[in-house]
């Protein structure tokens, strides 16, 4: 897999569900098109609802990396 | 000569906390209160108030009166503060100089970042939002009503359901339910940010026929079209529209660098010490921390930031670190409430709503000014 290098990252491990989400939608309404946003979630609820999100508000998911004991989110942010 | 330490901020945290390290410490500290109006804001009445259930009066007291005697009060406005000369600059002019600093400068809305909000947008994120909502829904005739959020994070996570449970019970009253829609945007994918919660009010929501639209995070205002549009690319019709502002730190936070991109304070999450100065601590709504923006926030992290300052300056150990409390009440209309409650190690929890509930904020309400800012109860 080639590896995406992410405009920006969001440390958002130990914030409890929705926080991975909500920091990732402030991150993709200051950034630009074809911005990759990076978010790390240690939150299980991320796994369904980052998903969810990046399909209705048509970005793109670029990757999921499961690390130890959390999972690296990468975003492009579509439009 | 006494220590210096300087309060930035007349809210429920910067009261609290200047009048619990000025009594732990009587005479070897000196505490000043630097607040732009002087005037302590009850900021969970402007819900009551839009709805026309209280008075916008006693939402408001002389913040001298809810300080004790030994705490100076400054009416002034922090300009800049330089947290290496450990000074801030008032807008009145001069410098006051502190030993410590605590940030509890609350959050301030950016109405002007969503487009179209000033002219096509009610809020009850201030009093005089309140007021002009609860004008607006005098005279409202019926239609469709949308409650959406412009901006996360934002103060009161509850608020907007209780909105509209609250409003449901309004028109219901005013015999114009039938001739309404209520629909809450949420941002998320669900009615609230905790799923638990969320779980509970979503079925109470169905049965009194209030429609959720899920994933809508505002971006664009059309007074004109009467619609409003999300960053997913939807777009919503309304009669009336009701919409948590955007929120951003402090000014003085963003024109110090003490803050991150959107001027929140960066903290330890036990401490509440600032990232980079130690000698800077920050309560509430101010903070960057993960959790709820609320005066029951700033409740619980007010005894720990002054413990922490009494304890440096005594040159002991602090006793007490915030453990991430938090405590709202949720009111979801018909005299009916429940409350949300957690910290960092205890997931969110919510009974079954009830009268009990109801009944225990407004005891709340109307107990505040006599309990809460002098720190009596925790």
């Amino acid at each position: 897999m080639i590896a995406v290098q992410p405009t920006k990252s969001i440390d958002a491990r130990g914030m409890a569900c929705p926080g991975p989400l909500m920091a990732l939608i402030g991150a993709i309404r200051q950034g630009k098109v074809s911005d990759v946003i990076e978010v790390w979630s240690s939150d299980q609820g991320s796994k369904t609802d980052i998903p969810a999100w990046v399909t209705k508000a048509r970005h793109e998911l670029v990757s999921v990396v499961e690390e130890n004991g959390y999972a690296r989110f990468s975003i492009r942010k579509a439009r | 000569m006494p220590s210096q330490v300087v309060v930035l901020g007349g809210g429920v945290g910067g009261t609290i906390a200047a009048n619990l390290v000025s009594k732990e410490l009587g005479a070897s500290v000196k505490v000043t209160l630097i607040d732009p109006a002087g005037m302590h804001v009850y900021q969970p009445g402007f819900l009551y108030v839009a709805l026309g259930q209280a008075n916008g009066r006693w939402l408001a007291q002389d913040e001298r009166r809810l300080l004790r005697d030994e705490v100076e009060l400054m009416i002034d406005r922090a300009v800049r503060i330089d947290p290496l000369a450990r000074t801030v600059e008032l807008a009145r002019g001069g410098r006051i100089g502190y030993d410590y600093l605590v940030l509890a400068t609350g959050a301030r809305l950016a109405r002007d970042e969503i487009p179209g909000l000033v002219e096509g947008a009610h809020d009850f994120y201030s009093l005089e939002g309140a007021i002009r909502l609860r004008e607006a829904l005098r005279t409202f005739k019926g239609g469709r009503v949308v409650m959406g959020v412009a901006g996360i994070p934002y103060k009161c996570p509850p608020a907007p359901v209780e909105f509209v449970f609250m409003l449901e019970e309004f028109l219901r009253k005013r015999g114009i339910r039938e001739k309404s829609t209520i629909t809450l945007a949420s941002p998320l994918n669900r009615a609230f940010t905790i799923e638990a919660t969320s779980k509970l009010v979503q079925p109470i929501m169905e049965a009194r026929g209030i429609e959720l639209g899920t994933f809508f995070n505002v971006e664009a205002v059309f007074p004109d079209k009467k619609t409003v549009t999300s960053i997913e690319g939807e777009e919503m019709p309304y009669d009336l529209l009701v919409l948590v502002p955007p929120h951003r730190g402090a000014q003085v936070i963003e024109d110090s660098g003490l803050g991150d991109e959107r001027g929140w304070v960066p903290v330890s999450r036990a401490t509440l010490q600032h990232e980079k100065f130690d000698t800077i601590f920050a309560i509430g709504d101010a903070t960057n921390l993960p959790i709820s923006k609320s005066g029951s926030t700033a409740h619980f992290e007010a005894p720990v930031v002054a413990s922490q300052i009494a304890a440096r300056i005594r040159g002991t150990v602090a006793k007490e670190n915030y453990g991430g409390r938090v405590m709202c009440f949720l009111e979801t209309g018909h005299r009916q409430a429940t409350t949300i409650r957690f910290d960092y190690n205890h997931p969110p929890v919510s009974p079954q709503p009830s009268l009990q509930w109801h009944v225990a904020k407004w005891a709340f309400n109307r107990l505040y000014w006599q309990t809460v800012p002098q720190g009596r109860v925790a």
